[in-house]
């Protein structure tokens, strides 16, 4: 059984994690899009951290018996792995975006030069 | 027969000390080709040296690497209606007196796209040091297995396009080290690639900016790029 301070402090630290997302979200710093999985990740430590029969069970499932807070653990961990692929793919595409935008400010500003000197050539 | 409009795509980076020299090389070879440098974030008077010399000047606000730069020459080509563009180094290692060799297949039909290739005729005076002959290899063999046609030298730079490759290569072209994935990327859109054998110079100014570790990182890339990329579908219709 998981021991009751354990589950206590791991809610606690759930409740803080959700707290700041949202906190982030009311300030503007956060994008709703890339809270959700934050939210997410909260919300599911904060159920198996407080829900101690869940965590009991799930650790038995898995062949955690000795020690069910390890299932914490590995859940908070897989999460940050698929948030961290996520901000992966988004820094992915701001990459190609930002390409395109150099390319296309490039090719319109020669555009504009060429045509400013069109319209008034050097004396 | 009338002479289609081209182009020259020269990407360089800091290249103040040899872009001029080749603008001028062309120019002199060539009095009806267009030049376009791509300026990819140069810090020194690159395309100061560049426009003076005659050439349109394209300055890219900060670095995006050689494959960045040269889409962008071929955006260029589009976006102005060339119908052939030939793409070649800024820091003269490309010699414009090879031009014919490259165009003749385009003009002729019978490509779309020419690789002016150091190794294809195999009587090649150029010895690349030993690591990046290895490379050389490694690339033409993956690339000679995956499209199933024989390729010797996917990483010139020295390349000639018409419409369809202009076309493909403004919508679609690979990061840093693009040579050989577009390569790959010719055949998936079944654009016919042909070689012909160049001769290519030692670099008259500067050094060249890969070195040992990053030429080992930069294989590895493309190799993972190359087998990923059979199983993505061809993105870009060259049909309108």
């Amino acid at each position: 059984m998981t021991p009751l301070r354990i589950s206590i402090v791991a809610s606690a630290a759930s409740l803080l994690l959700i707290l700041v997302v949202l906190e982030l979200i009311r300030s503007r710093r956060l994008r709703e899009r890339y809270a959700l999985l934050w939210l997410l990740t909260g919300v599911v430590l904060l159920v198996l951290s407080a829900w101690r029969g869940g965590l009991n069970t799930i650790a038995g499932w898995v062949g955690a018996t000795t020690y069910p807070p390890a299932v914490l653990f590995a859940v908070a961990t897989l999460f940050i792995l698929v948030v961290l692929l996520h901000y992966s793919t988004v820094i992915s595409k701001l990459s190609d975006q930002n390409v395109l935008l150099a390319q296309k400010l490039a090719l319109l500003e020669e555009r504009l030069d060429m045509e400013a000197a069109r319209r008034s050539p050097p004396a | 027969m009338a002479s289609p409009r081209r182009v020259a795509i020269v990407p360089a980076r800091n290249e103040e000390g040899a872009v001029a020299g080749v603008i001028e090389e062309l120019r002199a070879f060539d009095p009806g080709l267009d030049v376009v440098v791509v300026d990819d974030g140069s810090t020194d008077r690159t395309a100061e040296a560049a426009a003076a010399a005659g050439a349109a000047v394209v300055r890219l606000p900060f670095n995006l690497g050689i494959g960045g730069a040269v889409q962008t020459g071929f955006k260029y080509a589009l976006e102005h209606g060339y119908e052939l563009a030939v793409r070649l180094d800024g820091d003269g290692q490309h010699d414009p007196q090879e031009l014919p060799k490259l165009l003749a297949p385009l003009v002729a039909g019978e490509a779309d796209i020419v690789v002016g290739s150091r190794f294809a005729d195999g009587s090649s005076t150029y010895r690349p040091p030993f690591a990046r002959r290895a490379g050389i290899r490694w690339f033409a063999r993956l690339v000679s297995l995956l499209t199933g046609q024989r390729v010797t030298d996917t990483t010139s730079g020295f390349q000639a396009v018409n419409e369809l490759g202009i076309r493909l290569f403004a919508h679609d072209y690979p990061h840093d080290y693009p040579e050989v994935e577009a390569t790959v990327m010719v055949f998936k859109h079944r654009l016919r690639l042909k070689e012909v054998p160049v001769r290519m110079r030692e670099r008259e100014h500067g050094t060249s900016h890969i070195t040992a570790p990053r030429s080992l990182y930069y294989a590895v890339k493309v190799t993972l790029a190359l087998l990923v990329g059979v199983f993505r579908r061809t993105a870009v219709p060259l049909e309108d």
